[in-house]
Parts: structure tokens; sequence; C-alpha cells
């Protein structure tokens, strides 16, 4: 798996480089402001850790640097450029994958169109050139096998596959086909402990090739095995942004679990 | 950069021991077509028995005729639901593609290929404006296809009259261009007995050219995650607006092309005419195993679906029974395809685990 982290990782990347910059970024929908002064920095060969409850805007920030949808202040910046995606092809083009935690995969196709789904090999570029069938085929069990996964047909349908499959499988495609920055929706979060292992151990790699990650997640543990960058967000703000030699695992924690606000409820509990 | 990588997670095992291997037979029944093509034998033999005039070749290549009037545009209509999207103008955008031709070179005397291909670039016009509405507004496809069915309705009666002072257009007959465009649109082959219409060639190669886009082309593999699951193909890269917005321009071109053998072929057409036809059109697609959600579905069952109609609207003539029970029949037909569909789409998504 690492080989192939490594052989479709961009050559240029050099470590510490910052791929991606958020600057006092925010993003409002109609009358509900969802985040609010952001500034994150993904670096080559750096895993950022984004942490928040349910509803904090962990999936407003990575929609906004995957496409899905634009910001509305606030600058993101793309390789030192101003940029504003306004569609997920334009963050792809520009070297971005994403894993997101409810659009993974479209159930009713095989594993392999879903693979290679938006990235498909054909012939030449002509729109009805033939696709590249057994390549591809080939390639997806490949890839599948180095995430440990194994499909007893590479033809059925995604949907037979278990919740953790499937998010492994959108993980394999997401590392295939992203060449700088690999972002992950809380790639965990329908996993069981095993699994867990293994995206976890697939995020290291990456890093380790010199991708720049985010990772999102609401486990602090899971995120302090892998991380580099700690920001913890809360009602769409950040509430914590620390490197990881000036924060500690007990701390994530705490904040995570409420931080203050817990040992209020607990005095306030208290009989 | 890091040489040092960490040692890669442990193998896979050689054999996913947690999986059951599908037989022949469930593997058959998983195939979109599979419940159509049942069908469609069933009912063959079913007449061959009680229709005596249905056993002679010049009958089965009139059968033919027949399923490939409806089978061109269900090609479309069939792809354009696999994207998840439904055309209700279909049926009177046939009438309007042919009515724009015959009226317009009429009464202006221009050449009729002029006026078909003017009468090609409207009807796409009407496709791309149905499909940019549904992308643009959100609004389901059914409620901005029957808006359109309405308006189209309604103009072709209109315009019609307005232009002839009754409800049909002139005969095109000794127009320049009406022998060309005959042979393309309206030719009939003989062939010993039988008399094989254009049309059938058409229906078949571009149901063979659709089964090519839809298994073996990118686009293809778009038009099926666009209808299985929208926000997970627009997520990955997948241009969602235009596939959508190509495939009801698709219908389109096929509704132009079924209008221009209506058009040569009759020399005459009623300005009311179509209307009812884009629900054939759908039948064709759903019997043909089509998945009414969007995302599964294949161009044989489609043709399948529209042999069975044309088997059916023709044999109970053969048969010599009232032809008015022919939608009755089609009904019947239709719930059956939609309660194999339901029990096909659990059969393919339910996890195995033996």
């Amino acid at each position: 798996m690492t080989d192939t982290l490594q052989e479709h990782a961009d050559p240029t990347l050099a470590k510490g480089e910052s791929l991606v910059q958020m600057i006092d970024v925010g993003k409002t929908y109609g009358a509900i402001r969802a985040l609010k002064g952001i500034n994150l920095t993904v670096n080559a060969g750096e895993v950022t850790c984004v942490l928040g409850d349910n509803g904090a805007g962990k999936s407003t920030l990575i929609k906004i640097i995957a496409g899905l949808h634009p910001h509305n202040e606030g600058q993101l910046l793309v390789d030192g450029e101003p940029r504003s995606f306004a569609s997920p092809r334009e963050s792809l083009a520009a070297g971005i994958a994403t894993v997101y935690q409810d659009l993974a995969v479209v159930p009713l196709m095989e594993v392999w169109r879903n693979f290679f789904l938006g990235s498909e090999m054909t012939g030449s570029k002509f729109p009805l050139s033939g696709l590249k069938t057994k390549d591809m085929k080939r390639i997806a069990d490949e890839e599948l096998r180095k995430m440990g996964i194994v499909v007893k047909d590479i033809d059925q349908p995604i949907g037979e596959l278990s919740g953790g499959q499937r998010q492994c499988v959108a993980i394999a495609r997401a590392v295939y086909f992203g060449a700088r920055v690999l972002i992950l929706d809380e790639p965990t979060a329908a996993l069981g402990v095993k699994q867990s292992g293994v995206v976890l151990k697939y995020t290291a790699a990456a890093r380790d090739a010199g991708l720049g990650v985010v990772f999102i997640t609401h486990n602090p543990h899971h995120a302090y095995l892998v991380g580099n960058h700690f920001i913890i967000l809360k009602l769409g703000q950040a509430v914590l942004d620390k490197h990881r030699s000036d924060v500690g695992l007990d701390e994530l924690t705490r904040q995570m679990a409420g931080g203050d606000e817990l040992a209020e409820l607990s005095h306030e509990l208290q009989r | 950069m890091s040489q040092a990588l960490k040692p890669a997670p442990a193998g896979a095992p050689a054999e996913a021991s947690n999986r059951v291997s599908l037989g022949l037979s469930n593997r058959l029944l998983a195939r979109p077509e599979i419940g159509a093509l049942v069908a469609a034998v069933v009912i063959f033999i079913f007449f061959l028995i009680v229709a005596p005039a249905f056993r002679s070749a010049p009958s089965f290549f009139t059968v033919l005729y027949q399923s490939s009037t409806i089978g061109i545009v269900a090609v479309g209509v069939g792809m354009l639901m696999i994207g998840g999207e439904f055309d209700l103008s279909a049926g009177v955008l046939v009438t309007a593609g042919g009515l724009f031709n015959a009226l317009f070179c009429y009464n202006l005397g221009i050449n009729l290929w002029v006026g078909a291909i003017l009468s090609l670039v409207f009807c796409l016009a009407v496709g791309f404006l149905n499909g940019y509405l549904v992308m643009r507004t959100g609004i389901p496809s059914f409620l901005i296809t029957l808006g359109t069915f309405f308006v189209l309705q309604g103009a072709n009666l209109g315009v019609t009259k307005i232009v002839t002072g009754s409800v049909s257009s002139q005969n095109i007959n000794q127009m320049d261009g009406y022998a060309s465009l005959n042979w393309i649109f309206a030719h009939v082959f003989q062939i010993g007995p039988v008399q094989l219409s254009i049309t059938v060639i058409w229906w078949l190669a571009f149901a063979v050219l659709s089964a090519y886009v839809l298994q073996r082309t990118r686009i293809g593999n778009w038009i099926y995650a666009v209808g299985g699951s929208a926000p997970s193909a627009r997520a990955v890269g997948v241009p969602v607006k235009r596939v959508k917005i190509g495939l009801f321009m698709t219908v389109a071109f096929l509704g132009w092309f079924t209008g221009m053998h209506y058009l040569y072929n009759f020399n005459v057409l009623q300005a009311g005419n179509g209307v009812g036809n884009e629900f054939l059109y759908i039948i064709a697609a759903v019997v043909g195993g089509t998945l009414m959600t969007g995302g599964y579905g294949n161009s044989l069952g489609v043709a399948i679906g529209a042999f069975i109609f044309g088997m059916t609207s023709l044999c109970i003539v053969y048969a010599g029974w009232d032809p008015n029970w022919f939608r009755a029949f089609l009904g019947v037909m239709l719930l059956l395809a939609v309660l194999v569909n339901l029990y096909i789409k659990k059969l393919s998504t339910i996890r195995k685990v033996g």
C-alpha cells in the first residue's frame, strides 16, 4: 500500500511546503453562520486534524476545500494562489482528493466502476472511446488488496459490501487519485477497531509519502495517533489551534468532551 | 521526501470467508432484462397459440415495425431514467418536430431538408430547456416536463390551426427533398414476402449504440452514477448537470427522429397525435427492468420492453379481440414489472453473508 502512495504522490512535493491555506475563512448559509474566522494550514508531509462535535462546522470546512460549495468570507490559498472552487472537479484537478462520510459511493454500481468513477481510464480522449475495463478491474482489485480488502467479485455492486469496506474503497480511490492533498471526513466513524487501525496506518503512510492530510474526526484518540496539528471547532469557530508539541492527548480529550462546560456540568450534577 | 516508510498493514486474507458465491440462477436473476425476456417469451408463445394470424414472417416484421416506432424514443427515455429523470414531453415532442418541419417548409416553399434540420435544432432546444430547468431549479423532472408537455400539446394544435386553418399539416410529398428524406426515415425494404421498415434497422442501431455507451464508455459510467446517487457522483468530479442535460437532449433527438418518420411515412400529421405515447416509452423502459428511481437498467431490456409493446398491441388484433383491451394488458404488465424490479433491487443491495 505504501508503494501505491509513493507511486501516486506528486514527486514535486517538499516536506513542510504549504499546500492549502485558509485565512479568516467564513461561510454562511442564508441567515445561518456555519463557519467564522477559520485559519488553517495544510503542509506537505503533515496531518492536520480537525476535531469537533456534531454541527461544529467540520463538514462545512472540508466541503469548501473539496469544492462542494465555495466560501463567502476570507481567502483560500491553494499552492499560494487564491482560489474559490466552483465544483469538486476543479478541486480534484488541483490534486485534492476527498473521502466523504456520507457521499462515498454509488451503491448500485460495481466496485470497480465506483473506484474509477470520475477518473475512468479510456482508450483516447474521444468522448465515446471504450473504457479499459480489464485494466480498471485489475487495478481496483490490486489497490483494494493492498488495503486488506478482498472482494469476492470485483463486478458485484458496492452496496453489497459492509459499511467499513465501502469506506475503505473510497479511501483507496482517494489515495490512488489524490496526488497532493488527501481529505478524510470522519473515516473511522463507522468502522470497527481493526478497520480503524487500517485507516490510521493508511493516513500515516500518506503523510510519510509527503501528502498533506486533513483528518476530520470526533475521536481525539485517533487524531492524536497520527496528527501533527490540531484544531477544535465549536459552533463554527476554532477554540483550540495548537501544534502537537504544545498540546497533549489529555487536553484534547478534555476539550472534546466539553472542557470547561463539562466541569461546570459535573459541578451542577454533584449531589 | 521521507523514505523510512512504516510497514504496510498486514496482507489481506487470501479468501473472504464471510461471503457466499451466488449460483448461476441468482446471477441471471440479478440482470435487469431477465424479467422482460421471460415475459416476452411467454407472451410470444401465448400469441402463437391463440392468434393464428401471428404465425407468419410478414406479421412478425409488422410487429417489429410497430415496436420500432416506440422503441426508438424508448432507447433515449431508458437512458434518461437510468440517469434518474423523467420526460413526459417526449410523446408530443415527436409530433411537434414533424409539424415544425411540415408547416415551415410547406408555407414558405423551402426545401424539406432545411426544415428537417431546423426542426432538429428546435427539438434539441426543447430537450436542453427541460434539462436546464430541472438542473437549475431542482424541481423534479416529472413536473418540469409535465409543463413542457402541456405547452407543446397546446402549441401543436394552436400553431397548426393558425397556419393551416385545420388540425393537420398539409401534404408535403411533392416538395423538394422529399424523396431522400422519405428513404432515410420511412423506406420499406421488400425482402421476399416480408416488408422490413428502415425504422427497425434504426431502432436496433440506436439500441446497440446505447448499450455500448452505457456499458463501455466513460459517459455511460457517469449516467449510472448520476442516477444512482447524484451527490456522490458530483463529489468525485462527475459533471452531473452536463450529463443530465445531455440525456434530455438525447431523448429530444430520438423524438425528432421518430417525428421525421411519421411525417415522411404519412406525409400528413395530425396535430393532436403523440399524447399518451410518453407513457408507452416509460412503460417500455420499466418493463425492460429500468428502475424508476434511477441508476439501474440496460438497453437490451428497454428494447425487449418495446418489443413486448409492439407484440401485444398487434397480436390482440391478430387474435380477433377487442383492441380496447390492449391498455388494460399494458397496465398489468407495468405492475408486474414494477414488482419484479422491486424484488431484484432487494436482491442486489442486501448483503449476502453465508
